[in-house]
């Protein structure tokens, strides 16, 4: 437990400030179109070790490390496939704010797709079977006149409910 | 049917607490290395010590597995395991230290002022072999096989638990005399 | 000191609250399944005990705060002698223990509320509500007082000082933002008790629907104010300009966010046409599972986050066992006593129950795919596949397309009547509208910006055709003969609350539309007297000064923006140093415009005197909060309507009139 605590004590020291890290002068460019990639690339790539912030926003060494790394690369005319690349060999997939399309992620980037259409097709069913319902139930005792005479007898009904057990 | 169809809310809830549970029991903090398994990534960097030479892969002749520590004088945790780095370091067992953005002199003093249980000292002022090396923080300290492959990685403190329960057995394994069939293994 | 024996007086007042909690959840469940109407009515009395009790431990724990009584654990880990009052008191709230405190506040004031605003609710079904709000009391007094005493002593060293409240906390921002989030997140627990209470007694009828209504708009309304708050805050208090990071923390309060949304607007349709019922209790149940499934979020530790409360995965465990008990026994009860069929009562494809279904269809989309994200690092790595991200990139792509949807149907739902609206009769400006806003959608990249922007054009179209379509819907309603104000004020308090609240979301999103794409920010390095071109400004650094606050010292710059020469803004951000934990903290200036913010932070000072610094130009980000006071406003319009005032015999009355009218 002891080692716990130490252990979290340290992680601090080395990663949250939250403050601004204000520190773009430093990466000069050329053109407008470079610096908007450097914005971009810093941030939906994540720090390593911060409690969840991307390398633009984070003052631990290592992302300042990592931003001059990037900025190198930009720099030196790499594609975005060749820094991203660069990330994930060192340190995984864990540094993408954009998981990549794999096995482990398909449920991710598909599921939300395959449940929008089953949803529509359960919206589908449900109209085509209201359009043929008729208004006047007679199966049930959730009748619709009986909810209202249930209304009108709320005063008197209090304890009289026939459900409960 | 209807009926099982209403219990589909509640399997699903349920199913979704067997992850939720095992979630508890990790640390989502904890990254393992992408680097287990490959070589110790190529540098040119200036040995601390005398920093016009420079020293690279070849130049690390131990030809037993050894531990790779990142460290730094800025790095409160390192200063904290330093003295069981020099114990490892007496016991026979060898470091490679790797010092990671920092003040060369200041760097140089502290070995000097605390002892130097590294027998190679690499000085990685911007952070090049670090980031190779998927570092995120010092202290870091891997374990290397005789061969430059990365066998494990781990993060912060090395405190005497640590290395009885997680560094020294995985040496002492490392060191057994394995037999040709391993070595192919390994090579596939 | 007569405080000595303080700690122990709240713990003691908290013990009771639990004795209370317990009671409260046995003895009108004995009622109800004895017929017994003097068991159920002490539910009322045992529910005003447990408030009574809760206020107690929660004062008392101010008080430990304002006094400094270090020998409190929780007050040592969170204040400071020299930290101002009103910080001392709202640090009640700045950590796990005095958080969950007030949560569970929040939790017994609603209670109290329903105790004493339910006059036309049945006795029997007050007394489940109350018996349901009782047992989740106790749950959470338990967690609270077994994994998480706000008043363990440190004891027999007891500090000198506390090591005082994070800085970022020490902002008036958080001193309102926990209360009302938790006042929204905890609100949602009365429309689950409704829920319960209605399968329990079995009596799944509309007037369920109708007494849980206001309840949940109310809670509605407050988170809404919550996120909006908590979003405002990260803004100005973070430095770096950011309103919504797409954090799991933030996600856990946007799931039962988007699930309160999907039920107030199921619910309407269940109170009027009495139909999706199973459905509408479904969504109740989830909307204050996904509330505790935040808490879950937020406290165990299962997730990194930037906000997230120092952990133990000791109380992981408890509160995931809470969870299962509460979300488990509802979806449980729902599976065997729902009934079977539902109401036979037919709609067309183009009437307002089936907009309002997609409508439902499409948040309850949206919820799992923020779910999904939020989760998906855990699921993975439980499963051992690796470990990943999930990030911004991932929720703007999944998200936006549905929030896109949900506004184009917006427009229409509101415009369709109950039952059947054959096409022809939607009132022919509503096309036309939709039309020319998509237009409009087209040409705004090219008019506000430089160049085409397909989400730009997308977002303009949806947010101008909500504006719009609710225009032309108010025009065609208060069409009267005595005018069109008179036919204004003659609508429902329900309708004008719906105009605002949807208003309001095509503030958000005209607003969140333009910052995200137009905003500007640019790193600078300034020396005093020199002058740099941001966009269209000119920035000045005039000076930088050295000043003093209570508990901090600070950097402060004087900067000055120009626009064609005239001075537009004066402003002074710091760069702070807390004297007890040692933090440096940005503190951005702002020169608040209703349709643009500058937006200036110091950073660090570099070689030659000169200072680093960032400006930012946002555009229209004041709509995405302003938006958010629209809806929160029409929320509690709509709880205000007439229907939920009356006494008893002419609610009976007016329902019985507007349900017999369809």
């Amino acid at each position: 437990m002891i080692k716990r605590c130490l252990l979290i004590a340290f992680c601090t020291m080395w990663s949250v400030t939250l403050y601004a890290v204000v520190d773009g002068h430093q990466y000069p460019f050329d053109n407008d179109e470079q610096a908007l990639r450097f914005k971009e690339l810093a941030s939906e790539l994540r720090c390593p070790k911060c409690q969840n912030q991307n390398i633009a926003d984070s003052d631990s060494i290592i992302a300042q490390d990592l931003r001059q790394e990037l900025y190198e690369m930009v720099q030196s005319g790499k594609t975005d496939q060749d820094i991203l690349g660069f990330m994930v060999q060192r340190y995984g997939d864990f540094v993408l704010y954009e998981p990549p399309v794999k096995t482990n992620t398909y449920f991710l980037w598909f599921g939300p797709l395959v449940l929008l259409l089953l949803l529509m097709l359960i919206w589908v069913v449900v109209i085509v079977r209201k359009r043929a319902a008729t208004d006047v139930s007679v199966k049930t005792g959730q009748n619709n006149m009986q909810s209202y005479h249930r209304l009108l007898s709320d005063d008197t009904s209090n304890n009289q409910d026939q459900h409960s057990q | 049917m209807k009926r099982l169809l209403l219990f589909a809310p509640f399997l699903f809830i349920f199913s979704l607490g067997v992850p939720l549970y095992f979630g508890l029991q990790k640390d989502p903090q904890e990254l393992p290395s992408v680097l287990i398994g490959k070589p110790v990534p190529n540098f040119q960097l200036p040995n601390l010590l005398e920093p016009r030479v420079t020293l690279s892969n070849k130049d690390i002749k131990i030809k037993k597995p050894y531990l790779l520590n990142v460290w730094a004088t800025w790095c409160p945790a390192c200063k904290i395991e330093h003295p069981l780095l020099n114990e490892i370091s007496k016991a026979g067992f060898d470091i490679v230290g790797l010092n990671y953005k920092d003040d060369a002199i200041a760097a140089q003093q502290w070995l000097l002022n605390r002892g130097n249980p590294y027998e190679y000292n690499l000085y990685d002022a911007e952070g090049r072999l670090v980031i190779d090396l998927g570092v995120f923080g010092a202290p870091e300290t891997f374990v290397v096989d005789a061969e430059g492959i990365i066998q494990y990685r781990h993060v912060g403190l090395v405190d005497r638990q640590v290395w009885e329960q997680q560094l020294k057995p995985r040496l002492e394994q490392l060191m057994k005399p394995s037999s040709l069939m391993d070595k192919v293994l390994a090579n596939d | 000191m007569s405080a000595l024996y303080f700690p122990e007086l709240g713990q003691y007042a908290l013990t009771l609250a639990l004795m209370f909690a317990f009671l409260q959840a046995v003895v009108p469940t004995i009622g109800v399944f004895r017929r017994d109407d003097v068991l159920q009515w002490y539910a009322k009395p045992l529910c005003v005990g447990q408030a009574l009790a809760t206020i107690a431990g929660f004062l008392i724990l101010a008080i430990c705060f304002v006094l400094d009584d270090f020998s409190v654990a929780y007050v040592a880990n969170h204040s400071n002698s020299l930290l101002p009052w009103y910080y001392k008191v709202s640090a009640v709230w700045g950590g796990h223990e005095g958080s969950l405190l007030l949560w569970i506040l929040m939790l017994t004031l609603w209670s109290l509320a329903v105790a004493f605003n339910a006059k036309s609710l049945p006795q029997d079904m007050l007394a489940r509500v109350l018996a349901v709000m009782g047992m989740i009391g106790v749950g959470f007094f338990l967690f609270m007082l077994l994994t998480s005493n706000p008043f363990e002593r440190v004891l027999p060293t007891i500090p000198k000082d506390g090591v005082d409240l994070n800085p970022l906390l020490q902002d008036f921002g958080l001193i309102i933002h926990p209360p009302m989030l938790y006042m929204g997140y905890v609100g949602f627990s009365v429309a689950f008790a409704f829920a319960i209470a209605a399968l329990w007694s079995g009596r799944l009828d509309a007037a369920w629907a109708k007494w849980s209504r206001p309840w949940t708009n109310m809670a509605w309304a407050c988170l809404t104010l919550g996120i909006a708050l908590g979003s405002w805050w990260a803004y100005y208090e973070l430095g770096w300009g950011g309103w919504w990071f797409w954090d799991p923390v933030e996600n856990a309060s946007l799931l039962p966010w988007l699930m309160g949304t999907a039920l107030i607007h199921s619910l309407a349709v269940t109170e009027k046409r009495g139909i999706f019922k199973s459905w509408t209790l479904l969504l109740a149940i989830f909307a204050f599972s996904l509330s505790l499934l935040g808490t879950f979020l937020v406290r165990s530790g299962v997730l990194t986050s930037v906000h997230a409360f120092a952990t133990d995965p000791e109380r992981g465990v408890f509160i995931l066992l809470l969870l299962g008990v509460f979300v488990g026994g509802a979806l449980l009860l729902y599976a065997l006593r729902v009934p079977e069929v539902s109401g036979q009562i037919s709609f067309s494809g183009s009437s307002r129950e089936s907009f309002l279904l997609l409508n439902n269809l499409l948040l309850v989309a949206a919820t799992s795919t923020v779910l999904l994200g939020t989760l998906a690092p855990l699921l993975v790595d439980a499963m051992g596949a690796g470990k990943i991200s999930v990030g911004p990139p991932y929720f703007n792509l999944m998200f936006v397309p549905l929030a896109i949807g949900l506004m184009l149907l917006m427009g229409i739902g509101a415009a369709a009547r109950w039952k059947n609206t054959p096409w022809s009769s939607f009132n022919k400006k509503l096309w036309w509208t939709l039309l020319v806003t998509a237009v409009l959608g087209l040409v705004f990249p090219f008019l506000y910006g430089d160049g085409f922007n397909i989400w730009v054009s997308l977002g303009i179209w949806v947010s101008a055709w909500v504006f719009a379509a609710t225009g032309v819907d108010v025009w065609d309603k208060t069409n009267r003969s005595s005018g069109r104000w008179q036919g204004w004020v003659s609508t429902s308090r329900s309708y004008k609350g719906m105009v605002l609240a949807h208003l309001g979301v095509a503030m958000t999103a005209l607003g969140v539309t333009v910052v995200a794409n137009y905003a500007v920010e640019k790193d600078i390095r300034l020396s005093p007297g020199q002058s740099v071109k941001v966009a269209e400004y000119r920035v000045d650094l005039v000076e930088v000064t050295a000043m003093r606050g209570a508990n901090f010292v600070a950097d402060q710059g004087h900067i000055r923006m120009y626009r064609d020469d005239h001075l537009v803004a004066t402003l002074n951000p710091q760069k702070r140093k807390y004297l007890v934990q040692r933090n440096v903290m940005t503190e951005a200036d702002i020169d608040v415009g209703l349709f643009k913010d500058l937006y200036v932070s110091l950073g660090e000072p570099l070689e030659n005197g000169a200072w680093a610094v960032r400006v930012h130009i946002k555009p229209m980000v004041r709509w995405l909060w302003l938006g958010a006071i629209f809806m929160a406003w029409g929320g509690g319009l709509a709880l205000m309507d007439a229907r939920y005032r009356a006494r008893k015999p002419k609610l009976l009355q007016a329902g019985l009139v507007t349900q017999v009218a369809q």
